[in-house]
Parts: C-alpha cells; structure tokens; sequence
C-alpha cells in the first residue's frame, strides 16, 4: 500500500518541477495584469499542494496503521460519533484558507479590471478589437488604422481594448499579457492590458465558435512607442483605405491572412451600444464618451 | 436548409456509414435473435412493462454502462485526433460534433442513469421500503431517459450530431451558425430525459420523506439515502430552468423567436445563465449520490461506523445550498465586473469547506478501524488522493482573476475530469462492484477488480494531469488542432496514452464481467461483505417484496446493531403484501415520445400534432384507469421466504 503515495508524491514533484523549468506561457508573464494573475497561480498551487500532500499523508497513515492483516483477530473497531475538536479543525483550517485566498482573489480582481497602476500617468491607448468568423478585427479609432489577424502595440503603455462580436460570443486572449474576456454580439467589453517590454505574442480566440475555431489566433507585435509612431506613419503612407464593400467582404466566414487597412470600420458600423449591466467602470466611461 | 438535406448523412466518412451498417446488423440481430429464442413475451412481461425499483435499476444500469462506452469511443477518437499536431483523422466539423456529444453523452447519458441505477436499487431497501412512492411514474421516468438517449445516438447517423458543444452557447447555436438539425436533437434529447429526471426527482423525495421504516428518523437515514434525497432536492429546484431554457432554445430555432439571437434584442448571455443555473447544480446532482456511495463503501470495509454522521448531512445540505450560488464562476468573463467576480469567487471558494469536511470524516473513518481492500475499498481509497488534486484546483479555479486565464483552456478540461471521474466514475465502478450481489446474485471477481482499479486509477493521471500543463501553456480546449511549434504535442500524446490506458481498464471491467458470470457461485450470502445497512438485510435474491416484513430501526446502523448488538429488525408477523400491477402504458408513452421528439427535430407537423395528442390520449386514459395492484398473500410470502431461507 505504500506504493501509492509515493506514486502521488512523484506527480506531484513532476507538477512543481515542470512548472519551474518549462516557461509555461501564463507562467511567463510579460504585463502588470499577467504577472497579478501569475502570481496568484502561483501562490494557489502552493497552497494547494501543501493541502494535497496533507491529504495523502493523513490517508497514507491511516491505511498503513489500520489494515486488518496487522491487527489480531478479535479487535473490534469501536464506535466513534465524532469530535468537536477534530471537526473544529477540518473546518476552521480550511475556512481560513478560503478567507485569505478570498482576500487574494477580490484584490487581484480590482487590478485586473483596471487600468495597470504601473503605468497610470501614461494615456491608454484605445484600441477596438472584434471577431467574425473566424478573424479578427483590430481598430485603432485614435491612429485612424484598421489592422485584420494582428497587432501592433507600443509597450510600456496601457492598452485598452474594446471587445465585440459579429457573430458567436468569442474571447479575446493573450496569455502572456493577461487574462481573457468574452467579445459579445450585443455589448462591448472592456479588458486592460499593457506590455512590459517588447516581443512578439500569442494571441487567440479561446472561445469556441464553429468550425475555424483552431486557427482563429492573432499575433501580437510589441515594439517601443517610436516604433509604433513609426508603424503608424507607415500604415497612413502605404495601405488602402477600409471601405464599407470591403468591410462587408471580410465579415463572411472564412479564414483570411494579415492585411492593414487606414480608417476604421467604427464610422459606417459604430459598436453595440447596450449595456447589460456591465461593470461599473465601463458604465463612467460610456458616460464620459 | 431544404428539407432533404436536413435528413442527408452528415459526414460522407467511412466511419458513420460502418456505424449505420453496425446499427442495423445489431437490431436485426437481436430482432431474430429473440424471435429464435421466443424471448418477446419474457421481454414484455419482466422487462419492459416492469414497475420494479429493482428491474428499473438494472436498465438504468446496462443503459448507462453502454454510454460509457459511447461517450469512451467519442473521448478515444478525440484524443487520438490531438495526439498529433496538424493530424487529419478528423475534420473539424467532425472533431466538433464528437467533443459536444463526448460531453453529453458522459452527463446526461451516462453518469445521471449511473446514479439513477444505484438511487432505484438502494433507495427503498436502505428505508426499508417496498417500492418506490410512484412505481409506474418511476417506469415512465427511464422510458422518458431511455428515449432521450436514442434520440441523441441516431442524431449521427440521421441528420447530423449536435457540434456547438455540450454547453450550446447562443448566437453559435441558434439558427444562422449551426445550420444542420443537430442542436435540435439536443433541445429534445435534453427536453425529454430532462422530464424523466424532474419526475424521479418528485418520486424519490415522496419515497424518503414518506416511505422510512417506522423508527427511521431523518437523522438515522443511511448516508446514501440523504445523499440522494439532497440530489433529488437539487433535480426538483434546477431541472425546471432547463426546461424553460431549451424550450425558449427550441423556440428560437424552430419558431424565429428572439430569446438568444443578437438581433430584435436576444440575449445571448441569458442562455448562459439558464444554462448554468442548471448546469452548476447537475454536477453536485451527480457527486453527491457517489459521496453516499463512498460513504457506505468506507465504513463496510473499515468495519466501523461513518465519522462524523452528522456533519457530513450538514456539508451535503450546505452544498446544495451553495450549488445555486455560484453559477456565474462558468462565466466570469462575460464581463460582470470585479464586484460580481469577487462575490461569485468566494461562493465557489466556500464549496471547498464542506467538501473538505467530507474528505477528512472519510479519513477519520478508516481511524482505528479494521481496514480490508476489496475492489469498492480499493475505487474508494484511490478516489480520495485523486479527487483532491481535482477538487484543489477547482478552488484555483475559483479565484476569478486568475480564471481569466484557465478559462476555456486544458487546465479547466483536466480539472472537472479530476473533479468527475474519481468522484462520480470511480464511485459508480466501486458501487457496481460493492452492489453487483444485490444487482445480479453472484459477485464480480476481487482479483480482476483490483487490476481494474489500478489501470483506470492509473490511466486518469496519465491522461488528465498533463492538461493542466498544457492549459497553462495556452492550449485552449475544443481545438480540433494545433501546430507543432506550439510545443503541446508533448502533453497530447502523454494524454492520449492515458486515454488508452482508460479504454483498457474498461475492456478489463468487460472481462470480468464476462468471467464472474461464467464461473463465479451462484449460492452467495445475502450479506457478503459484513455491510452495516438495510439493503442487506434482504435475501439474495431479492424478492420482489423486498422485505416480508418491514424492518423497526432504532439507530443509523440498523443492520449492523441487528447483528452485533441484538437489535430487532422484525418485529411484526407476517401480513399480506400489496404490490402495484405491471403496466405497458410506460413504454408505450416513451415510444411516442420518441416520434414526438423526432418529428420535431425535423420540423415534421403532421406527427408531431398526432404525437401529440396520443401522449394526452395516454394520460386520460391513465387517469380513467381503474388500477389497484394486487396482493401477495401470506401463504405465499412463507413459500417465498422458506426457500429463501433454506438456499442459504
């Protein structure tokens, strides 16, 4: 019977080993949000082990000590209600552990439904993203530039998306920046995201939505903030405008390449306007707008 | 679409035509093969029209047992697609119609009629009952499943599998995405065995609350027994909302109503949240029962009475109670914001304190008492550790800033399939194993069994665990493919091995099956394993009185005190019996159901308004029905218990 947990106990070396060694993507946090969530990733599966190998050990005893081929054969177990303390113990314990990882959970909330402290004096940039199947659609409404299957942002500064939907619910996800959220037919969502430094990031649908879902991804390019400039200027110089026909084309399903577009498709097909009962946050800014 | 091709073969693969090939070979099969056997009238009479708890629970069981196996090949086929990155074995139509019925078929299909099987069987013998409160109502219900579950498995040879996953999220449900007849054989699968389970749900909190041997308190209930009446409490209070949510589904598709579409002011979100008001509470509508069964499992083997009796009825009634309150966390990014988050994040959280509470009374359990490793002993104690890891990083999961990164990925796959194939899996194995004697007269083979245990056991860490890696690595869950310089092959292919290592363990249970029905001995005990409650207390055989004379209890452990400690059990003489006729009337309405529900996936008028009207034809002529069921005299109960008595 001891076979067993050692068995356990090596699943569960190999969990905490691998999660050191290989950069697992969300355990590889390259924005403020990412790192909050890494964080309490992290700080859970601690938790979490210690509370298993309890559990495995506690087990491990009680089958090792009480297994009736050790005992003679007229013992007869007694017959035991319960005890106060004991219960007392296995409730109180893990009520403590779920007040403080309550605490965890409401303060990592509020970081990652708002703007990143770290970069609080710089201006968001703006920047609407919404899906048909099975693409996406990135507008910059500021910069006047509409981007299909990519992005470009400027890191070290706070990015703020606005996301919706042509179609079925999809959710917008860049693991290494943070969190997703759901693009929705009938509201916008906002998500706070920012980039710590520059690289090059995965970004996808997490969301299943019909038969393209596998490749519904994104790149995400993070460059400094001249190089966005710069990108800018070179997307007002070379690209064709986005017009209304054209828009229309890329809504059919299907799955399309990279292509950049100068305007956006916010002026002849403005976002959903609902709101149904959406964060607070997002009610002051639809007020502000 | 035109209305032939609704009916068109949806995948031109060789697979589905070789599946329609097997399907009419094997109802030929067994058509000639009770013809042969003059089997129809044994059919009828013992099967079919049977108002048994005891039969119910065998069809419930063999029916269940078949949907592993269909649910399995649906998870071998998946597995195998991901094994290897850019792999072509599916198409990613093909890919999204297996993962949805995968999802189905395990629920509904397969783990409810599990559990269902086990409530049939031990509900009325654990309180000493001799039937359930409505026999013919309870035939109806598995009629009502069983032509749900045939209606989900022809939908792949006959018009096209549903394939907008288990969940069927609006807009991607609805008319304008998912063209094909498959989400409408969703709405009505769902709808029809949806009804059967409300209906079981009334029957059995009628029994418990009406049915308990005189002395039974609520509180000496055995603990299968309150695990099944807080799972029925649950049935009763969430099943109405998916009820109205796939009747408001079926309007939207079939009617051009507006409920979830995103145009003339649907919802999308309110399906979500209908959803999941049902689909959090189904969940604990499945592990709770398995609790019960683990519950009885340790205490029979640790030959000791369950730790802790009274708070483990407290974690399930707070459970329950919670079970309503945190459906959100299936949707915290849909944009609620913190402040619904937060509250959502520690309702899901608290879950964690009465399920602890569970985990640690079964760890007090085995104190000092006398353990023995059978088979059910053996699922039991491999649960435990498991089921930990599985429900751990449901609290991880919980935390809702942190779940905007599990969420929808690999890491959520691999918990629930932690959380559920010890919890609800192992526990109906172990309880098939442990009640196999009370199910079929002989006993499984122990050696087979422990083989079993460890290989599926085993095969679950192999293929679930990498998950969580591979969710961590951005693997998002229902991609039909990935490429190779996404670096998940690695963790697919351990999985996929796992998958194997599970489908091996279930042809073992096959196996053994087969062998112990072969060669095991048929003049078995009534109480083979030394157990503590009621349910063997009875013959073996069971009659189909269950009890010739209905049991007194004074304490939680009747049987065991009628053993150890002189207790009573039979304090009455013996008085006629009454039992409740047979009736056809169950399956005949389960059959029109069936036309009913088919006619309308395919929007087929005529036989659904004549449907239609033979179901209300059914029930008026059930309420005209002058039926009062029959009695067993005296003599014939001494007949019946003398030979009973003398096989022993």
């Amino acid at each position: 019977m001891l076979k067993k947990p050692i068995l356990f106990a090596s699943f569960l070396m190999s969990f905490i080993m691998l999660a050191g060694c290989e950069p697992l993507l969300v355990l590889d946090p390259k924005g403020p949000q990412a790192q909050t969530q890494a964080k309490d990733i992290i700080l859970s599966i601690g938790i979490m082990s210690a509370i298993v190998f309890i559990v495995f050990i506690i087990l491990a005893y009680m089958v090792y000590k009480y297994r009736a081929s050790k005992q003679p054969a007229d013992y007869k177990p007694p017959h035991i209600e319960g005890n106060l303390l004991v219960e007392l113990i296995c409730v109180g314990i893990p009520v403590l552990i779920v007040i403080y990882l309550s605490f965890v959970s409401v303060d990592s909330n509020n970081k990652v439904e708002n703007p990143p402290e770290e970069y609080a004096n710089e201006e968001p940039l703006v920047i609407y993203a919404s899906t048909s199947n099975w693409k996406w659609h990135f507008s910059y409404p500021e910069q006047n530039i509409e981007t299909v299957n990519y992005l470009y942002i400027p890191a070290e500064r706070p990015l703020e998306f606005k996301l919706y939907s042509y179609g079925p619910i999809t959710s917008f996800w860049i693991p290494q920046l943070g969190g997703q959220k759901y693009a929705m037919a009938d509201m916008v969502n906002t998500l706070h995201l920012a980039a710590s430094q520059p690289g090059e990031y995965m970004g996808r649908n997490a969301n299943f939505n019909g038969k393209g879902f596998a490749e519904n991804t994104f790149d995400v390019t993070a460059v400094s903030q001249e190089e966005f400039d710069e990108w800018v200027n070179e997307v007002h110089s070379n690209a064709e405008p986005l017009t209304e026909v054209k828009f229309e084309e890329l809504l059919e399903p299907g799955h399309v390449g990279r292509s950049t577009f100068t305007g956006t498709h916010l002026t002849f097909l403005p976002p959903p306007e609902h709101n149904h009962g959406g964060s607070e946050e997002q009610n002051e800014h639809e007020t502000h707008e | 679409m035109e209305f032939f091709e609704r009916f068109a073969v949806p995948h031109p693969s060789p697979a589905i035509y070789a599946s329609m090939v097997a399907i009419v070979l094997v109802t030929v099969g067994i058509i000639v093969g009770l013809t042969y056997f003059k089997l129809w009238g044994y059919l009828w009479r013992e099967w079919l029209t049977t108002v048994d708890h005891k039969k119910i629970a065998i069809m419930y069981l063999i029916s269940a047992i078949a949907m592993l196996f269909r649910g399995g090949v649906d998870a071998i086929m998946m597995r195998a697609q991901l094994a290897q990155p850019e792999n072509t074995l599916l198409d990613a139509q093909h890919y999204n119609e297996i993962f949805t019925t995968h999802g189905l078929v395990m629920i509904i299909f397969m783990a409810m009629p599990f559990i269902m099987a086990f409530m049939n069987l031990l509900v009325p013998l654990q309180i000493g009952a001799r039937d359930v409160a409505f026999p013919r109502l309870n035939a109806l219900s598995f009629w009502l499943f069983f032509v749900g579950a045939m209606l989900l498995n022809i939908s792949f040879v006959i018009g096209g599998s549903p394939d907008a996953g288990w969940t069927s999220y609006f807009p991607l449900a609805g008319n304008e995405f998912s063209e094909s007849v498959g989400t409408n054989y969703y709405m009505f699968a769902l709808q029809i065995s949806g009804l059967g389970t409300l209906i079981t749900g009334i029957n059995f909190i009628t029994t418990i609350l009406l049915f308990r041997a005189p002395g039974m308190t609520l509180m000496k209930m055995p603990m299968f027994t309150w695990s099944a009446l807080t799972a029925n409490v649950i049935i009763v209070f969430a099943f109405p909302v998916l009820t109205i949510a796939l009747l408001m589904g079926t309007m939207d598709r079939l009617f051009m109503t507006n409920f979830f579409t995103t145009t003339n002011g649907g919802m999308d979100m309110l399906w979500a949240n209908f959803f999941w008001v049902w689909g959090h509470p189904e969940v604990y509508i499945l592990i709770l029962p398995a609790f019960g069964i683990y519950s009885e499992i340790i205490a029979t083997f640790s030959q000791r009475n369950l730790y802790g009796h009274k708070s483990m009825v407290a974690s399930m009634v707070i459970i329950s109670l919670l079970s309503f309150l945190v459906w959100t966390h299936h949707f915290f990014t849909m944009g609620q914001g913190a402040l619904t988050n937060s509250i959502f994040s520690i309702t899901t959280m608290a879950i964690a304190v009465p399920t602890g509470v569970k985990i640690f009374n079964w760890l007090f359990t085995l104190w000092k008492g006398k353990i023995t490793i059978s088979t059910p002993m053996l699922y039991t104690l491999l649960f435990i550790p498991i089921f930990t890891i599985g429900g751990v990083t449901g609290v991880m999961l919980g935390m809702s800033a942190a779940d905007y990164q599990y969420h929808n990925t690999m890491f959520l796959v691999a918990h629930f399939h932690m959380v559920i194939i010890p919890g609800v899996v192992f526990a109906m194995l172990a309880g098939l194993h442990y009640y196999w004697p009370k199910f079929f007269n002989f006993m499984l083979n122990d050696k087979l069994g422990k083989i079993e245990a460890w290989v599926i056991s085993m095969s679950t860490l192999l293929a679930f665990m990498p998950m969580f890696f591979s969710g961590l690595d951005g693997q998002a869950r229902r991609m039909y493919t990935y490429s190779e310089s996404t670096g998940f092959t690695i963790y697919n292919m351990i999985s996929f091995v796992g998958a194997i290592g599970l489908a091996s363990g279930f042809v073992l249970l096959v196996y053994n099956v087969y062998h112990s029905t072969r060669y095991a001995t048929r003049n078995i005990p009534s109480d083979p394993w030394n157990a503590r409650s009621l349910e063997w207390a009875t013959h073996t055989p069971i009659p189909e009185y269950n009890f010739a004379i209905v049991p007194t209890v004074d304490s939680t452990e009747a049987f065991w005190d009628a053993k150890e400690n002189g207790h009573v059990l039979y304090r009455e003489p013996y008085t006629k019996i009454h039992m409740p006729n047979n009736s056809g009337m169950p399956f005949i309405l389960g059959c029109i159901f069936f036309v009913w529900g088919f006619s309308f996936v395919f929007a087929l008028w005529i036989p659904v308004l004549i449907s239609t009207i033979g179901i209300f034809a059914c029930l008026i002529h059930r309420s005209l029905e002058k039926d009062h069921g029959r009695y067993i005299e005296v003599e014939e109960i001494k007949k019946i218990e003398q030979a009973a008595g003398a096989r022993r």
